[in-house]
């Protein structure tokens, strides 16, 4: 940990490490929705008809809807006609280069520790990296280009391959799906598009940095990412959010399609504003992410590292509808000061022998809430299907919470399900025999969360693996007493 | 967003006007009554919207005009009864037939100095019983339909006291027979019982059927663990196939009190088993133990609540369930730790079995935790016989057949050999094996 601490006071009232907020200049429309704002949003970014025609059925679709309410989380309403539905940085119109990039953006990102050339040279990765509404440099492109491997922004995919977008857009999460994901379907600004052919193993992991800026907008990003047969890719995502009082709105979209023999592994870093330690400010983060394993033998892995948001309502799912698919979920969910998470996954058992793994580890810290919401759905076809879940949960203080909702509905009888939960805080003894041998008390309890979590971060690719421990080093700080 | 249904609430209106006109009762229970009616038809019958019934559809029961179940004469039931194996218990009992007390078939003696068993109703009309005191204060009609429907048809049941420093040397048994008629009809049983301190006390409660149509038993049952007692409870139901059966047992532990109950359910088309304790003095210990074996077209909920409201308990829960045919097990287990119940330690455990294609199961435990120093975990798990365990049978000389049932029954054990009446335990496992027999 980066400096001395000498109280725990001193930790707790620590600052949001990520807090500013970057002076570019931005186009935005005027705050509210209504068609005329879709119709605006369609026109700015020349979306075919098709496109409009849909986003307009989800709207209207939309209005017919309430907003949920089952969720173990509590929070203020939302006029949705306070928010701005698109903002795009005014100079991004079209860049060719990173040269051709704001060098406010630039530094932004810097100063979010991703520089993009270093990026770019040392570790191999493309990065697609999202600022606010819009994409502004893509690396990495070419290289990919060369094995057919499309992986760009969700607006140039829309210019560039409308047919494949037509054909996945909605397949795996239809707008009608729920109240945030339909929001998204008639709103969405931008977001990644990743398409790899058959036969192709992506050769490098993908990764996009989401960052939520101008005030008052709300982010929709649609990620689409779809595996043709026998193809493989590893896809990563990671987010900070700057410094802000009043809460933003973040409901995005996730499709994931693994056809036969096919595999994606999604892995997710999300840090945006928690909100001050008496839980003022803070993203709202609901989020539908959703991957369909349609072929045969296909596998879809989620991994997600979730410290940061206000409030968090996410439940990545797979669909194991192609026989002997494979779904997995690790997660590792922390809250602390007032942070509420509701988060979990589904899996959904189709095929035959479909198999599936959670594992999912909440820490609960100063006035935090966590839950755990699952659901394990075995239906009436799905011969030999496995599960195997284990949520733990972590306390660490006495005011917050932990809670576990985990739902199994087992329609064959040749199933074989498991489900174990546990909910500890950490011992005394524990502290007490690392103190002995010369650690602090947040050391020793930095290994031991960490310990706790190595199931999960152990699947996390390397580099973000590194960073998702120091996150939650940060994360932790001052909960512990 | 309406999440209840309410078209045939009149005829319950009527019912209770009725019931109103005919009975005297004092004037607090007329409150309660006329409160819970209230309560009932602002409530409505739940819907699979509402969370709580999210896998039990009660539609059935609320499109079925229920009348109130006709008096039997006490010989029509007695020979069918002397035949019945869960019937015959050698304890003291209290029988009722289509919820009214019979005493031609119940026979209390042998009881300890001062324990009070009768009817609810006597004890309500003596003036002597503080049944005031305890009635509809454990189980809280504001919430819950059927407790509240309960509560407003309530009429009779057990009242059971046992004074303080009495330990019963055999268990006290409550029957409830119903005699079903050509209409539907519903009887509401409501027991209260109070442990004194420092007391022990065995308490079964048993639900018969002498007839195959459709009838429905509300039955709600209160019992109040005072300091330092130690109570074991067991609920039998063996209701006909085609009766309904929604029933809440709620019991309160004070400090260091010990309750330790075994919910087994073999009967009834559609059942909703709702057992709960709340551990509201330090150093209590619950236990809550299931068995469902089921079959046909059976649903069976078993929703059940342990409610850590201090510090220092320790609770423990077993649930199993044997599904055959196209039958439907819910389970639903609920641990809440409240912000002060620090040292709490819990465990929960729902393991299936299941034996048929069409049969379905849908578990959902569930921890609510508000304190850090706490131990709780809970596990859950379907699955079907051990493949290789029945090759090991077979493979000396035991019949398919055979080696199923056994290895089924001993699943089944794991939660009767936990019943202390040895007498009981003995015939609950014959129960159940003559149960898996039948199969096919």
């Amino acid at each position: 940990m980066p400096t001395p601490v000498n109280n725990v006071e001193e930790l707790a009232t620590r600052e949001y490490k990520y807090g500013f907020v970057t002076e570019v200049e931005q186009e935005t429309v005027p705050p509210g929705l209504n068609e005329d704002v879709i119709r605006l949003i369609s026109a700015k970014k020349h979306e075919p008809e098709w496109l409009l025609e849909w986003r307009l059925k989800a709207y209207r679709h939309w209005l017919t809807m309430t907003e949920p309410k089952w969720a173990n989380i509590k929070y203020g309403p939302i006029d949705y006609q306070a928010i701005r539905y698109y903002a795009a940085p005014k100079s991004a119109a079209g860049p060719k280069s990173l040269d051709e990039v704001d060098p406010e953006i630039l530094r932004t990102y810097e100063k979010l520790g991703i520089p993009l050339r270093e990026r770019e040279a040392l570790a191999g990765v493309a990065v697609d990296a999202v600022f606010d509404s819009v994409s502004v440099g893509t690396t990495f492109k070419e290289k990919l280009k060369e094995l057919g491997i499309i992986f760009c922004s969700f607006s140039e995919a829309v210019q560039e391959h409308p047919e494949l977008v037509r054909k996945w857009l909605g397949s795996v999460v239809p707008y009608t799906d729920n109240f945030f994901a339909t929001l998204n379907s008639a709103v969405f600004s931008d977001g990644s598009f990743a398409y790899v052919p058959k036969g192709v193993r992506c050769p490098m992991e993908l990764s996009t940095y989401f960052r939520i800026n101008a005030k008052e907008t709300g982010q929709f990003e649609r990620t689409l990412i779809v595996a043709e047969e026998g193809a493989y890719v590893s896809y990563l995502e990671g987010c900070t959010a700057p410094m802000r009082d009043e809460n933003q709105l973040h409901a995005a979209v996730v499709e994931l399609v693994a056809l036969d023999n096919a595999t994606v592994k999604y892995s997710t870093v999300q840090n945006w504003y928690p909100g001050d330690k008496h839980g003022k400010g803070g993203i709202y983060n609901f989020v539908t992410k959703r991957g369909k394993c349609l072929g045969v033998n296909s596998k879809i892995s989620w991994t997600q590292v979730e410290t940061g948001s206000a409030i968090t309502w996410k439940y990545p799912s797979c669909i194991l509808q192609g026989d002997n698919s494979v779904g997995e979920f690790y997660s590792v969910a922390v809250v602390n000061n007032y942070q509420q998470a509701d988060t979990g996954t589904k899996m959904i058992h189709l095929g035959k022998n479909t198999r599936s793994t959670i594992v999912s580890k909440g820490i609960s810290a100063g006035r935090g809430q966590n839950s755990y919401r699952g659901a394990v759905r075995v239906l009436k076809n799905a011969a030999n299907a496995r599960n195997y879940s284990q949520c733990d949960s972590l306390l660490i203080g006495d005011k917050c919470g932990a809670h576990t909702f985990p739902y199994l509905e087992v329609k064959n009888s040749t199933a074989q399900i498991e489900h174990e939960a546990s909910t500890s805080k950490i011992g005394e003894d524990q502290i007490f025999y690392c103190r002995q041998r010369g650690l602090s008390t947040e050391d020793a309890i930095g290994m031991i969360v960490n310990g706790f979590c190595k199931q999960v971060f152990r699947e996390l690719p390397m580099e973000f693996a590194v960073e998702a421990q120091k996150l939650l080093g940060v994360s932790l700080e001052g909960s512990v007493g | 967003m309406t999440t209840a249904i309410k078209e045939n609430l009149d005829v319950y209106l009527q019912s209770f006007r009725e019931l109103e006109r005919r009975g005297k009762v004092p004037e607090w229970l007329a409150r309660i009554r006329t409160e819970a009616i209230e309560r009932f038809l602002d409530l409505g019958f739940p819907t699979p919207r509402d969370e709580e019934w999210k896998y039990t559809n009660v539609a059935s029961i609320a499109r079925t005009p229920f009348e109130p179940a006709p008096a039997v004469p006490a010989e029509r039931a007695a020979e069918r009864i002397a035949t019945h194996a869960l019937a015959q218990l050698d304890c003291p009992r209290l029988v009722f037939v289509n919820g009214k007390p019979v005493p031609e078939l119940s026979s209390l003696g042998g009881l300890e100095a001062g324990v009070k068993v009768m009817s609810l109703e006597k004890a309500v009309a003596s003036g002597t019983e503080p049944v005031e005191q305890y009635l509809a204060r454990t189980a809280d009609p504001a919430t819950h339909p059927f407790v509240a429907l309960n509560t407003a048809f309530l009429q009779d049941g057990a009242w059971v006291e046992i004074p303080k420093r009495t330990a019963l040397s055999k268990p006290i048994y409550l029957l409830y027979v119903t005699l079903p008629g050509s209409k539907p009809t519903v009887t509401y049983p409501r027991n209260v019982v109070l442990i004194g301190r420092e007391s022990q006390a065995t308490l079964i409660e048993g639900y018969l059927s002498l007839g195959d149509s459709a009838y429905l038993t509300n039955a709600v049952t209160e019992i109040i663990v005072e300091e330092n007692s130690v109570l074991e409870y067991v609920k039998l139901q063996s209701e006909s196939p085609a009766a309904f059966h929604v029933a809440t047992v709620k019991m309160q532990q004070a400090r260091n009190a010990s309750a330790h109950a075994t919910t087994v359910t073999l009967g009834a088309r559609l059942a909703r088993e709702e057992t709960a304790s709340v551990l509201d003095g330090e150093g209590g210990e619950a236990t809550l133990n299931g068995l469902y074996v089921l079959t046909g077209e059976q649903h069976v909920d078993n929703h059940t609540t342990l409610d850590h409201a201090k510090a220092h308990c320790s609770s423990r829960e077993l649930y199993k369930g044997i599904l055959e045919g196209r039958s439907t097990g819910v389970f639903n287990g609920k641990i809440i730790v409240r912000p002060d119940a620090q040292k709490t330690d819990s465990k929960q455990s729902n393991k299936n079995l299941l034996l048929s294609e069409d049969a379905t199961i849908n578990t959902k435990p569930q921890l609510e935790i508000y304190a850090d120093d706490v131990k709780c975990t809970h596990g859950a798990t379907v699955g079907q016989i051990d493949a290789e365990a029945l090759f090991y049978l077979r493979s000396r000389g035991i019949s398919q057949r055979e080696a199923r049932n056994l290895l089924t029954v001993a699943f089944a054990n794991d939660v009767l050999d936990k019943i202390k009446y040895a007498y009981l335990r003995e015939r609950l496992k014959a129960s159940v094996l003559e149960r898996l027999a039948t199969q096919p």
